[in-house]
């Protein structure tokens, strides 16, 4: 095998993708199905002089991915379920305080411990709405490894374009399946930046400024400049505020920053979709089986297709709505009760339309499982 | 440099009650910093939340306030990504010990070089009164009509305990002690702590009958005695102050520098 190309886990393909992207400090605490990526970037980090720390739980490592991320480092840590509940609270400080971070929840079976070695994607409106507070979050998912990788870059990306915590919500079955993946050239990607001040150090600089074009350029805390970082709503220094001016227009920033890009932050894939009568829209491992199904009816001429999400949130509502448009039913593949069927049935002219195969039990959702939907959908009984 | 020029004087008037002893750390805690030499740049703070976390904003370091308890586990992602900045971390007794206990112990066990003071007023605050962790039994809080049943930690033992290689105590009447113990503690390498009884005259003090600020300061003069004194033998209910630990043990962030090497020559 060529040394770019490499057989491993799914796990090891999100390492190998922040790596590419160019992370620089993991903090973690072990858990079930994410813990390959602590343990490989434990022994990855320090090789390239980076760094790698075992926090006392999930809530610290969240907090000190903050701090080395204000300092100027490509940073990221990695869950999965309750990991992720923990991290809550200091996710909506980096959402606050505008700090590039990148969180991975490897989804297994919830509420609780629940099931800590099986699949679910129980997890997806905790990544929308998990931390208090109005805000508005970017959320990126994957149903195999080249993609794994690719939404990892991506996710260091948006995180360093629009200041921003991105979290990568994937599932079991592709953190621990093992298939090939395709290291990219160093270059073939574009990696971002973080945009830093021109302000020269001594002169007074604004944290919390916003240019013209809405980005507000960073400085590495700890250098040239001095300026505050508050979790609390503040002005352009960084200092707390709680004039009711200075928070609406702070909120609508956070709200605004994401929301109106909805369409650049938007990741999918299409399969077949130009004439099908039936839609399936999936993501993440769910999106394998529906790909299977879809592949099977079209060989017998049935005009399937599928809808894979990789971007959850911001919602790409508009864009669901367009690929459904023409289907005389649409089916929402996914392992919960219906978390990303309800976003479907919102966006979509006739949500009467939108049916949902799911599976509950931390077992990977099958074809046959759709296959029976699909039976009942198209009147041929169970 | 003038310790005025430390301040940030944009941000004033402070939030803090009349007479409340925070004040007197920031003061404290600026002497030190003037006496040491220290430039504005090679300062970091890192505050939670809480009366006393306030206090970084007031400062012109480079200030991260953060969320409550976790101050510990910021400061440790910031020291470890840039070791050469030095890190001063003020924490509330409620901040550092209840939310925070945890971190608090494994910032000492790792021996990360970080500046730790513990303003121990024995009450929240910014609450509005409720008994801590430090408030011990017998206090009267607004969670405790009755006064409190709650045994309390005591700070010094419990960062001795936890590996923590700097160990200090002391209070906002001995100003001068006190600032020469911040000196000591910010020039130590390694995980130091100093606690400063402090106080909260608006909560603790008016619910605990203790009086004003004055009265709560003659407290400290009168109920405290240096770390081995001949008065503490006497009367072993005196708090003591001063030194209980110094000692050199690895930094973690150096230690971390071997295993990048150790990393790089196995490649
Ligand atoms: C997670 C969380 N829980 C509770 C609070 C509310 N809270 C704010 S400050 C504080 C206690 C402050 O007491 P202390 O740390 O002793 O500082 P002081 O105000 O006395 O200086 C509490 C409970 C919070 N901000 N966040
Ligand atoms: S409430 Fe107590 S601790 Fe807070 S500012 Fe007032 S006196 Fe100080
Ligand atoms: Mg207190």
């Amino acid at each position: 095998m060529k040394p770019n190309i490499k057989f491993l886990q799914g796990n090891e393909a999100c390492v190998e993708g922040a790596l590419y992207a160019g992370l620089r400090f993991f903090a973690g605490y072990p858990i079930t199905p994410s813990t390959e990526i602590a343990e490989t970037l434990s022994a990855r980090l320090p090789r390239i002089g980076g760094k790698f720390i075992q926090m006392e739980d999930e809530i610290a490592s969240m907090c000190a991915i903050i701090g080395a991320s204000l300092t100027g480092n490509k940073v990221m840590t990695a869950t999965s379920g309750p990991g992720f509940s923990l991290k809550q609270e200091a996710l909506g400080y980096a959402v606050m305080a505008e700090i590039p971070c990148v969180v991975v929840n490897v989804q297994r079976g919830g509420p609780s411990t629940g099931n800590p070695t099986h699949v679910a994607q129980g997890d997806v409106m905790q990544a929308r709405w998990g931390t208090h507070g109005d805000h508005a979050i970017v959320t990126l998912t994957a149903s195999n490894h080249q993609d794994v990788f690719a939404m990892t870059v991506e996710a260091f990306n948006i995180a360093e374009t629009f200041r921003t915590p991105v979290i990568l919500l994937f599932d079991e079955v592709v953190g621990h399946m093992r298939e090939k993946l395709v290291i990219p050239e160093p270059g073939d990607i574009p990696l971002v930046e973080r945009l830093r001040t021109s302000v020269p150090g001594g002169v007074d600089y604004h944290p919390y400024l916003p240019r013209e074009d809405g980005r507000l350029p960073m400085s590495d805390f700890g250098g040239v400049h001095r300026y505050n970082v508050t979790g609390l709503f503040h002005d352009m220094w960084g200092f707390p505020s709680d004039n009711p001016g200075v928070v609406h227009g702070l909120l609508r920033h956070l709200v605004d920053k994401i929301e109106n890009n909805v369409d650049q932050l938007a990741r999918y894939k299409e399969f077949y979709l130009d004439d099908a009568e039936v839609v399936l829209v999936s993501y993440g491992s769910s999106a394998r089986s529906a790909l299977h199904v879809v592949r099977n009816r079209r060989a017998r001429g049935e005009k399937l297709g599928l809808l894979e999400l990789q971007t959850l949130w911001p919602f790409p509502a508009g864009i669901v709505r367009a690929k459904c448009a023409r289907a005389r039913s649409v089916v929402v593949v996914e392992m919960n009760t219906g978390q990303i069927m309800r976003e479907v049935k919102a966006a979509v002219e006739a949500p009467e339309k939108v049916f949902l195969a799911n599976r509950i039990d931390c077992s990977l959702i099958t074809p046959t499982d759709i296959r029976n939907i699909l039976r009942l959908i198209q009147g041929r009984g169970v | 440099m003038a310790i005025k020029d430390y301040i940030r004087e944009r941000f004033f008037p402070h939030m803090w009650c009349p007479g409340c002893g925070h004040g007197i750390v920031l003061n404290s805690l600026l002497r030190a910093v003037e006496e040491l030499g220290m430039s504005k740049n090679e300062i970091v703070m890192v505050s939670g939340i809480g009366c006393s976390s306030r206090i970084s904003g007031y400062l012109d370091f480079h200030t991260l306030h953060t969320i409550h308890g976790r101050a510990l586990a910021f400061a440790t992602g910031v020291k470890l990504s840039r070791p050469e900045l030095n890190l001063i971390v003020p924490m509330g007794d409620g901040d550092a010990l209840a939310i925070g206990g945890n971190h608090f112990i494994h910032a000492a066990r790792r021996n990360i070089d970080l500046t730790a003071i513990v303003m121990n007023n024995r009450i929240y605050g910014m609450t509005g009164g409720q008994f801590s962790p430090l408030s011990g039994c017998g206090v009267m809080a607004t969670t405790a009509p009755f006064a409190t049943v709650d045994q309390s930690f005591d700070v010094a033992e419990l960062a001795k305990a936890a590996g923590a290689t700097f160990v200090a105590r002391s209070t906002t009447y001995h100003v001068q002690q006190l600032t020469k113990l911040l000196r000591e503690a910010i020039l130590h390498e390694g995980f130091s702590v100093v606690e400063v009884l402090t106080q909260c005259p608006t909560y603790f003090g008016r619910r605990n009958k203790q009086g004003g600020a004055v009265e709560m300061m003659k407290w400290f003069k009168d109920n405290t005695t240096p770390v081995g004194s001949k008065a503490k033998q006497e009367n072993p209910a005196l708090i003591e102050r001063g030194i209980f630990v110094q000692k050199e043990m690895p930094e973690y962030c150096k230690a971390y520098d071997q295993v990048i090497e150790r990393a790089q020559k196995g490649k």
